[in-house]
């Protein structure tokens, strides 16, 4: 305020900023513009990769997934992102029903991708797995007496298991699954009974739930692996520690199989970069991208010929639910409002 | 002057003026007004769901969540700042602008760090443990992720607006009126009860409503902690229950809220209108606490400050000091560069719009005026995800519009303008923050008498004069405290930078989120260390700026 001639430098960079930023995308000549729900830090090396292969520069929107969908419809036609990359099939199923995702059939990504995690007509492909199994505590639980997620309502587990707050996808999503296998009825039943076993009112993300096995606050909890492992390759000693303490126990194994969802991506409806948003995806599900994945997030490539990071061959093989991704998505609401109903906070 | 040339420019003026402020007014409602058009269409059976479950939980939450913290911040605000406002303790220069240092922490990293060292397997439960011998049964320890620890935690970081306000206000009291009092034989308590708080009441509500609005908005801290208040009950609605609608409603109904309790604010702000009559040019003299009193009054300061900042600053840095070398590379610079940029040219956009909007109401108090710029205030309580998106729309509606036009007479397309732009972003940030820039120059403007217009436009003074060497002398204080207070909220602003940012565009915000979101606190840590450090400069420049503010020196003496 009191120095003019600095406020007015600092106008006219923004001012200069805004053209650039403006004009940009239209000048360059061979690019592909995403808008990402996965992290930057989770997808950029990738992406750098890629350019560096392909000479296609890539521009890069990070941000949560409905948002990021609500952006893309509000756009219209005039959206300047080529492909949608999401964490959640769900929201990737959500897209494509909001029409902004156009149909890209590619016999490289069907050979990559297990039907199971792609769109049956190709509006998107799965390109990571999570698993969200069951984790116990090595010291108080003995694997054998844990079978199923049913199981975990029943009453000898009565102040013993800790899970996240019902606001968290991956909770909604398990309960979704639920409900697509044993009908909400039964599954509302199933989660009165969960919620009855809390240890504690649900709060905190899930490494905060492993650390409360740790720490001896219950021994049971419902979390994604790749906290856990993150938590055994942290810097921290404390969350090695932590993870020390707790081990996978993979449950439905006999019957519906572990509950998994996909990260994944589309090609936007009006995409001006098509056939470079084709290449991405190719290279996002090619061998070299799956297996960064894997031994930098602890997730499971889609693709079953690449082989699981050590980490995760440490925990076992297991039977993942065959139920496709995208039914997930559709019960979502209805898993929300039966936790709602279920009191799970 | 001839009659003719009287009477024209002046209906002209008039018109201008409250067409401007009222159209300014209204853009920056834009988004709100968004809101409140989608919450016109019908209710959908969602709603019979939520009064069936949980809206009686997030009504009352929220309540609770906006008293505390607004009793809180009271409590922690108000004392503060008239130790360092107008006594002499030890440490007391110091604790003038230190105090401030908390509001550069966003609520939500402190609720991470708190948790970090609180929760049972923390290092303080442990410690105790170990040193107890006691095991989970033996003993009880207040848990921090619940609505006493959300309260607590916002309070903490949220207290500086009270305290900024109120100790500008006991700034700008002049001498005379204590010295009055006090040769009427009141004590200090009691000149404090009767004259010195009655007079910064303005201030002190205003400090309190921003304080109650940020509260409300809040979605990271209480997310965390697992409580369901009505931010998090829009998300849940919208994200999770895909009903756009009913998400609106709430957000409405939010909004509805926070309106009734500006009014109240309003009405008590009228009630309470005093104009200091005294002589500005002296400055009292600071009360000199006796020794026992000395150190009480440096410890009381020191609380605030250690809980506040001290500690979770020193979390962070721990965190940085392990991480930082994994996640520091060349593109840090930029991310600082990008939040410096964004947070420095809004705060002063913001304050130029917040002057504007001030003076409106002040030359036209007329009740449309009011009511335009109230509701151009109404963003600061809405959830920055919510007003985003509001800004997001009616920006697509105009590109769409604009490109259809285009399409059909040029035939060219012209793409998107708006959308994705810095441009929206600042717009969002405006009607965002607004409220928190034009709080501080109300309060400031209640300041200046309208006498003195008078008595310096008798003494020949144009009105161009009566502004730089009357108003803006007077008002210096209030309008560095606006700047500060944008400067500092924009550099923590997450959601609306995160959804309406331009490609290959981040800020320090963006990256903390990013990591703390993916549960990597240790990660996140230099980032939000290099926000708080980014928000120290600014906070002691302008301490020190509004302390030479006071009355004796400034430029009116």
């Amino acid at each position: 305020m009191s120095n003019p001639s600095k406020s007015h430098t600092l106008l006219s960079t923004v001012c200069g900023l805004l053209i650039t930023l403006l004009t940009a995308p239209a000048l360059a000549g061979s690019e592909v513009n995403i808008y990402s729900a996965r992290k930057e830090d989770l997808i950029k090396p990738l992406l750098d990769d890629f350019s560096k292969q392909t000479g296609i520069t890539v521009n890069l929107v990070t941000g949560k997934e409905a948002e990021l969908l609500q952006r893309l419809q509000s756009e219209g036609i005039n959206s300047p992102a080529d492909l949608l990359l999401t964490s959640d099939a769900g929201r990737l199923a959500a897209a494509h029903h909001a029409g902004v995702l156009q149909t890209t059939p590619s016999k490289l990504l069907e050979k990559n991708i297990p039907a199971a995690y792609r769109d049956p007509e190709g509006y998107w492909y799965g390109l990571s797995v999570r698993a969200r199994p069951i984790l116990y505590a090595k010291d108080r639980v003995k694997p054998a007496e844990l079978s199923t997620y049913e199981d975990l309502a029943a009453s000898r587990w009565k102040g013993k298991i800790c899970v996240r707050s019902s606001d968290s996808i991956y909770n909604q999503s398990l309960v979704a699954g639920m409900i697509a296998h044993h009908g909400e009825a039964k599954t509302e039943t199933w989660a009165k009974g969960l919620v009855a076993n809390f240890a504690r009112s649900p709060k905190g993300g899930d490494r905060d739930q492993i650390k409360a096995i740790a720490a001896g606050e219950c021994d049971l909890a419902l979390a994604n692996t790749y906290y856990l492992g993150g938590m055994i390759n942290s810097s921290d000693q404390a969350e090695q520690e932590a993870a020390a303490q707790v081990a996978v126990f993979w449950p439905d194994t006999k019957t519906t199989g572990v509950h998994v969802n996909v990260s994944g991506a589309g090609v936007t409806a009006h995409a001006k970069n098509r056939d470079n948003a084709v290449k991405l995806l190719e290279f996002l599900a090619g061998d070299q991208a799956q297996h960064w994945y894997a031994s930098v997030n602890n997730e499971y490539p889609v693709n079953p010929a690449i082989p699981p990071s050590a980490t995760l061959k440490a925990w076992g093989e297991f039977k993942a639910d065959t139920l496709n991704v995208a039914k997930l998505g559709e019960l979502n609401a209805d898993a929300v409002k039966l936790m709602d109903r279920a009191g799970w906070k | 002057m001839n009659g003719k040339r009287e009477l024209w420019p002046r209906a002209a003026q008039t018109d201008r003026w409250t067409l401007l402020v009222a159209g300014v007014a209204l853009l920056l409602a834009l988004p709100v007004c968004t809101v409140f058009f989608t919450a016109l269409q019908p209710a959908s059976e969602v709603w019979r769901h939520l009064v069936d479950t949980v809206l009686a939980d997030y009504v009352l939450n929220s309540m609770v969540l906006m008293l505390g913290v607004g009793l809180g911040t009271l409590i922690i605000g108000v004392p503060t700042a008239w130790l360092t406002g107008v006594c002499e303790f030890p440490g007391r220069r110091w604790f003038e602008w230190a105090l401030l240092l908390p509001m550069a922490i966003p609520a939500y990293i402190i609720a991470y760090t708190y948790t970090g060292l609180l929760d049972f397997a923390g290092p303080v439960q442990s410690v105790l443990r170990e040193t107890f011998g006691w095991s989970r049964q033996d003993y009880a320890f207040p848990e921090i992720r619940s609505l006493p620890g959300a309260v607590l935690m916002l309070a903490l970081v949220l207290y500086p607006y009270v305290y900024l306000l109120a100790r500008a206000a006991f700034l700008e009291q002049s001498a005379a009126v204590l010295e009055v009092s006090r040769s009427l034989g009141a004590g200090p308590w009691r000149r404090f009860l009767t004259v010195t708080l009655p007079l910064a009441r303005p201030a002190l509500i205003a400090g309190m409503s921003l304080v109650q609005m940020e509260a409300l908005a809040d979605y990271g801290a209480v997310q965390y902690f697992g409580i369901s208040t009505f931010t998090t009950g829009i998300f849940r609605v919208w994200f999770g229950m895909n009903d756009a609608t009913a998400a609106a409603q709430l957000a409405a109904l939010l909004l509805l809220f926070v309106f009734t309790l500006l009014v109240l604010e309003r009405l008590s702000r009228q009630q309470a209108r005093f104009h200091h009559t005294g002589q500005r040019t002296q400055r009292p003299p600071r009360l000199q606490l006796p020794s026992r009193l000395k150190w009480l009054a440096a410890s009381a300061c020191m609380m605030p400050l250690l809980f506040g900042f001290l500690i979770p600053a020193g979390q962070l840095a721990a965190w940085t000091w392990r991480t930082a070398p994994q996640v520091i590379d060349g593109r840090f610079l930029e991310l600082a560069r990008h939040s410096l940029l964004l947070a420095g040219g809004s705060a002063l956009l913001i304050l130029l719009l917040a002057l504007l909007l001030g003076y409106g109401q002040r030359l036209r108090p007329r009740p449309s005026v009011r009511l335009a710029v109230r509701g151009a205030g109404l963003g600061y309580a809405v959830p920055g995800t919510v007003l985003a998106i509001g800004v997001m729309l009616p920006f697509a509606a105009i590109d769409r519009t604009v490109d259809g036009w285009a399409r059909e007479w040029l035939g060219l397309s012209t793409g998107l303008l708006l959308s994705g732009t810095l441009f929206a972003l600042l717009f969002a940030y405006s009607a965002r923050f607004l409220p928190a820039a034009l709080h501080s120059v109300e309060a400031g403007l209640t300041r200046i008498r309208p006498s003195m217009d008078d008595a310096a436009r008798v003494l020949g003074a144009k009105p161009r004069e009566v502004l730089w060497r009357v108003h803006i002398p007077i008002l210096r204080s209030s309008l560095l405290t606006a700047l500060l207070l944008v400067f500092v909220d924009v550099l923590k602003e997450l959601p609306a930078t995160l959804i309406l940012r331009p490609f290959n565009f981040n800020t320090l915000a963006v990256r903390t989120y990013e990591l703390a979101s993916d549960e990597r606190l240790a990660d996140s840590a230099s980032f939000a260390l290099a926000i708080v450090l980014a928000g120290i400069g600014p906070v002691i420049l302008l301490s020190r700026a509004i302390s030479h503010a006071r009355p004796g020196h400034d430029a009116l003496s």
